[in-house]
């Protein structure tokens, strides 16, 4: 359609003629993990409301996690400022979409090719988006309603999975997944399970906040609710007197 | 580079009045019921020298919209300077004054698309008559986020726990000001990249006022003494406590 999108040292660059050709960089503001998997009636998405500035924890009410056209929900973790680009892109992408008046609308495996191109064509002008994309959708195809979930990230990997985690949910909430998930998980199940994980990426994950938002995209649309935090447990015994036994331990 | 850099002491070389001119910097900005209030403190420093205390880091971009500018000194001058000059054509073109939206929007503009080479951390606010008095923080990377408070510079660093501790929603306009300057001279009190004056800049509906609360008008915190003429005049005031052996 139009190669303007990936060149971002292109467009207005009033600071001086577009001479800014920008070279991988280090990123600023961070988003956290996204955690996602497919159930009976869709996807189901979710991640905290946190992005940090370093080890600092300064904004903690961000939406990371954004609809996409009737079909999809796009999940962002890292730069954030670079998720808010894409979300940019996304918008021209849809409006151009609708504006076809065709009958057809993208869906979500359409909008992870393209997410795809443009990480991937980005990495290769080492000039990449810093983030890791969580793509998940349902969309009437051939065989019925085809729910698709799959991730893109800064390097332009890509793949698509009954169940997705960026960032430190890849060591935590991955295999967790992989041992509970089921193909017939009703929402209250997803929920638990979900939360089962980001309970474990709140206790283990440094920069994680307990204040999380919950998404989910059926044939009826999406809806992402509102933020909410969970209840931790640190009642066990060992975790009382730990130095009892043995002074200076940690 | 990481977050730490945002202080002005980087160049810890053999010249240290030497470098980049770079405003250490604290800076704020809170919404209150019926606008908002932003203020900054005014060293501007190069290496370990203060190049300027009384600067003026709050910088107007239209009538209805300032900005507070930290990092850089060069680099946010340069950005306000652009977007002051695309506000100026938009107000024009559309005949009516630019929404505080559409400033912060340019400003994140230029900051991201400029990322690799920019050091500028900025707090849009003002007010216009669709959406009132709104802030909108615009950190390093050139992110945009709407807040009913925001705080940025080196300074910053030590308000996040009174911030959380002591903001609330929906703050008279005296409340405002009040809370901004006593913030803001919190922070002086503890980084040595942030003082001299308090400024502030109140923006609402019947238009904008500036303030300036001198250094020796701010309060006074933990282990600061109220400043004398002179020992003199301690001593010729009766006998102080002096700490004699």
């Amino acid at each position: 359609m139009d190669g303007s999108h990936a060149n971002a040292a292109s467009a207005p660059a009033a600071a001086g003629g577009g001479e800014g050709t920008q070279r991988t960089l280090n990123p600023y503001v961070t988003g956290n993990s996204v955690i996602a998997m497919k159930y009976k009636d869709g996807v189901i998405m979710a991640c905290d409301t946190g992005a940090s500035y370093g080890s600092t924890l300064r904004y903690k009410s961000v939406e990371r996690i954004k609809a996409v056209g009737k079909h999809s929900l796009i999940g962002g973790s890292g730069e954030f400022s670079d998720f808010q680009e894409i979300l940019r892109y996304l918008d021209e992408l849809t409006l151009s979409d609708h504006m076809w008046d065709d009958g057809n609308s993208l869906g979500p495996k359409e909008i992870h090719a393209y997410l795809t191109r443009v990480m991937y064509n980005r990495r290769n002008k080492f000039d990449p988006l810093w983030n890791s994309l969580v793509l998940g959708g349902v969309k009437k195809g051939p065989k019925g309603d085809e729910k698709y979930l799959g991730m893109v990230n800064m390097i332009g990997t890509h793949f698509e999975e009954n169940h997705i985690a960026t960032g430190f949910g890849n060591h935590m909430a991955v295999p967790i997944l992989r041992g509970e998930w089921r193909e017939d998980l009703t929402f209250e199940e997803a929920v638990k399970l979900i939360e089962k994980c980001l309970l474990v990426l709140l206790y283990r994950d440094r920069s994680s906040i307990n204040k999380f938002q919950i998404a989910k995209i059926t044939t009826e649309g999406s809806t992402i609710y509102p933020p909410y935090a969970l209840k931790t447990n640190w009642g066990f015994s060992a975790f009382e007197n730990p130095s009892q036994g043995a002074v200076g331990t940690w | 580079m990481d977050a730490s850099s945002l202080t002005g002491s980087s160049s810890s070389s053999d010249a240290p009045t030497s470098g980049e001119h770079r405003m250490g910097t604290t800076i704020v900005g809170v919404c209150y019921d019926g606008g908002v209030v932003l203020a900054a403190d005014s060293r501007t420093s190069t290496g370990m020298y203060v190049a300027n205390r009384a600067s003026d880091k709050i910088s107007q971009l239209t009538d209805n919209v300032y900005v507070c500018r930290s990092g850089s000194a060069a680099d946010t001058q340069v950005i306000s300077d652009y977007v002051r000059y695309f506000l100026h054509q938009h107000t024009i073109q559309s005949g009516q004054p630019a929404t505080v939206k559409v400033a912060s929007n340019l400003v994140r503009l230029l900051a991201y698309q400029n990322k690799s080479m920019l050091q500028a951390g900025m707090i849009v606010g003002g007010w216009d008559k669709y959406e009132g008095g709104q802030i909108y923080s615009v950190p390093l990377g050139g992110t945009i986020l709407r807040q009913p408070f925001a705080i940025g510079g080196s300074g910053s660093s030590y308000l996040y726990g009174l911030m959380d501790h002591e903001w609330r929603d929906g703050m008279t306009q005296e409340e405002a000001e009040k809370f901004v300057v006593k913030v803001v001279s919190l922070a002086i009190a503890r980084d040595g990249a942030s003082g001299g004056v308090v400024r502030t800049v109140t923006i609402n509906a019947d238009g904008v006022k500036r303030s300036f609360y001198p250094g020796n008008k701010l309060p006074l915190w933990h282990e600061e003494l109220e400043p004398q003429n002179s020992l003199l005049d301690i001593l010729a005031a009766g006998s102080p406590d002096a700490m004699v052996q």
